[in-house]
């Protein structure tokens, strides 16, 4: 089996989110970038079909030279291969035809994606990308079995999950359930030397148009003043939240 | 011409998230002076879309729609939609809104925008506003496509009355075996109780409760408001609480009227994930908690006296404004 797992580089959860350029540009000074969360359960639940099914394990980005230490960090992780489209992720629809190019190129049976990046939440590439090229699709996956060409995979809805059957080639947005949190695998030092010798390709990227364009972006305005309640007195709070925010 | 919603049901009757998408494609339909067709799949009753705007409603009933599968309902959706002729396509939020959206605007060939909170700040160009960075920030885009798909966020728009006599028609979409070709075996939900994703208050707990056996109050104070039940990422990194309550960046967003944080310290990327919650009341003997800052209201105290107290005094404010 080929499994293609998509690394979205994005800041670190921590960040201080700020805009340059007139509020057009995020300000990425001092700013700490790693694999998408959900990428990283999924690229885990990969090394997983790896080293018991013997799959291949590719990685791919889209984006600059600067996303290649966080490619080289899913490498250490023990991905076999990476690819980095070099262009600029201009909106969902173009990253997903970039990543269609590719799919199609290597022939991959098995495309593992976040459910979103925690950056723009879009959460349209993977349904994109499988809208694409005519492959199924599992969103929000907490679950996935691969038999030959069938496919089980369990999906988070509100309020519960729901079990679905389908078969290869599939794509999936992943997160967290795929794998647990303490499965997540800090790189070795073994894999980082064996990462330096692991090919990393950069290939060019493929005409698309974009359909969407940013025009500026916005900070939440700054919050009133938090209003304390004294704990021996808790009608207070009920009062307040009756009578003052109407909310009960 | 007109606006398209899709509307959202369960069990028979319209979300109230469909209501609020209703809502939100009459106020678009406004701004490019036309109307609102709303398409119900297997829903409820259509003189509740009318009485949010809806001046039509397609009907779909098909037994193999029964259970949700978003390739085929993308597909009803784009067909309503060409039939209709709709250059804006309104969808919800909800998980299966998500799942289905891609699908959806690669098949209509449309511009999508995710996670929108406002009506179009012009419809041309056509730019909308959208939560990103996961609340901490919006950002503003013009969909450039000739068909746009707008999934509104939860609780951003309200609902809004505008009493229409809705036509109804009924409609059934042409639906091939390639639309079935991930298969629903089971579906386990939890019914009767409310969910993070649809409820008007959410109770969390954090590590400040020290363990899952003291999760007792927290579903008693859930119990009293109608509440959903949520926590913090290491309660559920621990296994106190199922990954599904797990609320935060990683987690899921929470844009409740209500948000009660218990022994929450409020790490950003906790108060990132409930952000778009309205109203915060954050409960911690830790003076220091960041959380206090993001909160509306703050109890410096310990939870496990303040909050049986809070039940006792929530019980009796329900039996004096019953």
């Amino acid at each position: 089996m080929k499994i293609l797992v998509c690394i979205s580089h994005v800041p670190d959860t921590t960040s201080k989110i700020n805009f340059t350029d007139n509020d057009t540009k995020f300000d990425t000074n001092g700013v700490q970038f790693v694999i998408n969360p959900n990428d990283e359960f999924g690229l885990t639940r990969a090394m997983w079909f790896k080293e018991k099914q013997g799959a291949t394990v590719h990685v791919v980005n889209v984006g600059g030279p600067e996303t290649e230490p966080t490619l080289r960090k899913a490498l250490a992780i023990g991905a076999d291969e990476a690819i980095r489209v070099n262009t600029n992720p201009t909106d969902g629809f173009f990253v997903a035809k970039q990543l269609a190019a590719v799919m199609q190129d290597g022939n991959y049976d098995l495309v593992i994606a976040g459910r979103e990046s925690i950056d723009y939440n879009g959460g349209m590439v993977p349904g994109m990308l499988a809208s694409i090229t005519g492959a199924n699709f599992v969103n929000t996956c907490i679950s996935l079995e691969v038999d030959g060409n069938n496919a089980k995979a369990i999906r988070e809805i509100d309020g519960g999950k729901e079990t679905l059957s389908t078969t290869l080639p599939l794509v999936i947005g992943g997160q967290k359930g795929l794998v647990e949190e303490s499965d997540l695998r800090i790189p070795n030092m073994r894999g980082i030397m064996q990462a330096r010798q692991k090919p990393l390709k950069v290939i060019e990227a493929t005409s698309a148009e974009n359909v969407t364009a940013v025009t500026g972006y916005e900070k939440p305005a700054p919050k009133g003043a938090v209003k304390m309640v004294d704990p021996e007195n808790v009608e207070e709070l009920v009062n307040l939240l009756h009578n003052e925010a109407k909310v009960i | 011409m007109s606006v398209l919603v899709y509307t959202e049901s369960d069990q028979g009757k319209f979300k109230k998230i469909a209501l609020e998408a209703t809502s939100y494609a009459k106020g678009v339909a406004e701004m490019l002076g036309t109307t609102v067709t709303a398409l119900s799949i297997n829903g409820g009753d259509a003189s509740e879309l009318g009485t949010h705007g809806a001046s039509k409603v397609l009907q779909v009933s098909d037994s193999k729609l029964e259970q949700f599968n978003a390739k085929a309902y993308a597909d009803a959706i784009a067909q309503t939609a060409q039939k209709e002729e709709a250059k804006v396509v309104i969808i919800s939020s909800s998980a299966n809104a998500k799942f289905l959206a891609p699908l959806l605007a690669v098949q209509l060939n449309a511009s999508y925008a995710p996670n929108v909170v406002a009506l179009p700040e012009g419809t041309s160009p056509f730019v909308v506003k959208s939560n990103v960075f996961t609340n901490k920030a919006f950002a503003k885009a013009e969909l450039k496509s000739d068909i746009k798909l707008i999934g509104l966020s939860k609780n951003a728009y309200g609902l809004k009355e505008n009493p229409t006599t809705a036509a109804t028609e009924d409609f059934s979409p042409s639906l091939n075996d390639a639309d079935f070709s991930v298969k629903v075996e089971s579906v386990d939900k939890v019914t009767g109780k409310a969910t993070i994703a649809d409820a008007e208050v959410v109770v969390s707990g954090g590590r400040g409760l020290k363990g899952p056996e003291n999760w007792g109050m927290i579903e008693d104070l859930a119990e009293v408001l109608g509440a959903a039940t949520a926590c913090s990422k290491p309660v559920s990194d621990m296994g106190w609480r199922p990954h599904s309550e797990h609320v935060g960046q990683t987690g899921k967003p929470v844009a409740s009227n209500l948000y009660i944080a218990i022994g929450i310290s409020g790490a950003i990327q906790h108060l990132a994930g409930i952000n778009s919650s309205k109203v915060k009341v954050v409960i911690n003997n830790d003076p220091e908690a960041p959380f206090f800052k993001a909160a509306d209201y703050g109890i410096v105290g310990d939870a496990f006296e303040v909050v049986p107290k809070l039940i006792e005094k929530l019980k009796e404010f329900k039996v004096n404004n019953a």
